[in-house]
């Protein structure tokens, strides 16, 4: 196993990563798609608003973003505090 | 040929290809049993997950549902796939790194307490069961729709198929079967949504074709299922009608209850490394967004065709006549899922939205089925459409069939009555365990409990108060000791079933409720909602309750610091 110093490092990167792409993903279904959907009312698309779009197909398509951006974030820092598998 | 010997050949072909893959991939050790040996690519595993996860529900109803609930249903879209986010960031690579066999196992070790596995095994029971009742009777209803047997020969055939492939191959002949049955699904889903929104739209993409222009009338595909929605008296279909407060907090349970279901997590245990567990959380919602984003497209489309059918030359004028039907509505009223009362006795079928007025029926649940047939497909669309549902039923009914036998033969039998049981005897419980658990699923799918649909919510609301908190606190707090994981779990637990309970009856007896969703308890939230508040409940006390007892031990507090490190795990293992 890494040492303790270099395993704190990598788990507060994690924490890091992941409070980020938290963000992204509330902002992106609850935000858009719920709370803020009236304020995005004025912004048509296809007969409806934006809003509409994000709750049914956009947060979708930013969940599989996230998954995959933190996926290539997580291999990149496993390599640099070596604690990869 | 006739519809009925091309949807024999068609099912039948899918079958012996289950059946082929069940022979090929036979488990010979509980590593191979319970996880597949740990050596399963990451894509493969990500398109097994995708069939775990879409059940007849996914695949059958959700569409419907979403036809005649417009925008506030998008909870299902965003909770049913967000779950997956919180899966590949918060649980899915720690878990693996764990490397042990079962979800309940976790909670054991590392909440050091017998107590705390054996309430996370009645948990995963309760979770599991609920909800092997739907598919099972989801096949049934496949079968005798599309293969005119009845019933209850259709259950047994759909248990006798199962059964052959879990009970041989456990994980690992699950798993590739999974990957077979998706490639089935998704395949019967798109294929009759592409063509409809063609026919509608002129795009070949039905996600797409659902933001664009309508052909008949220029403008686009929503503003004109609006204009027909109001002028028949109905609900827009993309406001909001349901409380913010409610629909925040029912994504949410549905969310957290997604991630917290155990036949989904440990579809993650099966694949070789920590990254691969990330990695393969992406795979499994590439592979579930291809029907997700296609799935509101078939609602909207789906309603538009049914008044459009109901009101052949527009909703300003007489609507059809009993006798002029097309044939798909035909051939749906004699299965009961689409009826007609001629209230005013005109002879015209009047869709309305006035319940005395209105003389259709229409179960969500067809809209799906019959899709192929409303757009006037060729008859092996049809049956492709009856080999995809029952794919949907039958891969979820594995998955969750393989977590029910691995907590009974691997956290009950050799967690807590037989430590010393040998690999070959606990082989042969799981073996034995698996086969009880679908002779159950069988009896429980001929005798479906009248509340089978409505145990759903209890599901999720489950899962996501009970075991996605406890999971996670473990993981991301070494201070969560085993009192503070059992009071929380059982605190979250009970709120949530008692909420539940008292707006769907005691032990779901509709008289006994004291509340209704039309007028619920606390705050408007429903009874599906309820989930996350269960949720906060059980964070809460855990947190409070560990901060005023004593410190988790040592060995525990490396755990932890070794399961946050992807260095060093080997394939899952039982000891």
């Amino acid at each position: 196993m890494a040492d303790k110093s270099s395993s704190n490092a990598y788990w507060k990167a994690n924490i890091r990563a992941i409070q980020i792409f938290l963000v992204i993903w509330f902002v992106c279904s609850f935000g858009f798609g719920i709370l803020l959907r009236p304020m995005l009312a004025g912004i048509k698309i296809g007969g409806t608003d934006l809003g509409f779009w994000f709750a049914q197909q956009g947060s979708i398509l930013v969940f599989l973003v996230i998954i995959f951006a933190y996926a290539a974030k997580m291999n990149k820092l496993d390599r640099e505090h070596g604690v990869e598998e | 040929m006739d519809q009925f010997t091309l949807n024999l050949i068609v099912v039948g072909a899918t079958f012996a290809l289950y059946f082929g893959i069940a022979i090929w991939a036979r488990a010979g050790s509980t590593a191979e049993f319970y996880a597949a040996g740990g050596g399963v690519h990451p894509i493969a595993n990500g398109m097994a997950t995708g069939a775990d996860w879409m059940s007849a529900a996914s695949f059958i109803s959700m569409a419907g549902i979403i036809a005649f609930g417009g925008y506030d249903t998008s909870a299902y879209l965003m909770g049913w796939t967000g779950g997956y986010v919180l899966l590949a960031m918060l649980l899915a690579p720690y878990l693996r790194k764990f490397g042990k066999f079962t979800v309940p196992e976790f909670v054991g070790d590392r909440f050091y307490s017998g107590t705390a596995r054996v309430i996370a095994v009645i948990c995963l029971l309760i979770i599991s069961i609920t909800y092997v009742i739907g598919q099972m009777s989801g096949v049934g209803v496949a079968f005798s729709r599309f293969l005119e047997v009845s019933n209850d020969t259709g259950l047994y055939i759909g248990a006798a198929v199962v059964f052959a492939y879990a009970v041989l191959g456990g994980m690992k002949g699950i798993t590739y079967t999974q990957v077979a049955q998706y490639v089935v699904l998704i395949i019967a889903y798109t294929i009759p949504a592409i063509f409809i929104s063609l026919n509608l739209t002129g795009n070949p993409i039905p996600g797409l074709g659902l933001f664009s222009n309508d052909t008949a009338s220029g403008v686009p595909l929503l503003t004109t299922l609006n204009g027909m929605l109001a002028d028949l008296g109905f609900a827009s279909y993309t406001e909001q009608h349901d409380t913010t407060l409610n629909m925040f907090l029912f994504t949410m349970s549905l969310m957290i209850g997604t991630a917290g279901l155990p036949h989904v997590i440990v579809r993650f245990f099966t694949v070789p490394k920590v990254a691969d567990a990330r990695s393969s959380a992406g795979w499994a919602l590439v592979f579930i967004a291809l029907l997700y984003l296609t799935a509101p497209a078939v609602g909207a489309m789906a309603r538009i065709n049914l008044i459009n059918t109901m009101y052949p030359n527009g909703v300003k004028e007489t609507p059809v006549a009993r006798a002029d039907v097309p044939d798909w509505v035909a051939n749906w009223e004699k299965t009961g899922l689409l009826k007609f009362d001629d209230k005013n006795g005109d002879g015209l079928i009047n869709y309305t939205s006035s319940a005395e007025t209105n003389e259709l029926d229409v179960n969500k649940d067809i809209i799906v089925l019959a899709n192929p047939e409303i757009a006037q497909l060729p008859s092996w669309v049809i049956a492709l459409v009856a080999a995809g549902g029952l794919a949907a039923a039958l891969s979820t009914a594995a998955g969750l069939l393989m977590a029910i036998s691995s907590a009974v033969s691997h956290d009950l039998i050799k967690g807590q009555l037989n430590p010393g049981i040998s690999e070959k005897g606990e082989l042969l419980a799981a073996r034995v365990s698996m086969a009880v658990a679908i002779g159950v699923a069988t009896w429980l799918g001929l005798n479906p409990p009248g509340f089978a649909a409505q145990t759903v919510a209890l599901a999720f609301g489950l899962a996501a108060s009970s075991i996605f908190p406890v999971l996670m606190m473990g993981i991301f707090s070494k201070r969560i000791n085993s009192k503070g994981a059992i009071s929380g779990m059982l605190v979250g637990l009970i709120f949530t079933v008692v909420y539940i309970f008292l707006h769907k009856g005691w032990f779901f007896i509709a008289s006994t409720a004291s509340y209704s969703d039309s007028a619920p308890m606390l705050f408007g939230i429903k009874s599906t909602a309820i989930g996350s508040i269960g949720a906060l409940l059980n964070f809460a006390v855990a947190f409070i309750v560990s901060n005023a007892t004593e410190d988790t031990p040592a060995e525990v507090q490396e755990l932890v610091e070794s399961i946050r490190i992807p260095k060093g795990a080997g394939a899952a293992t039982g000891h």
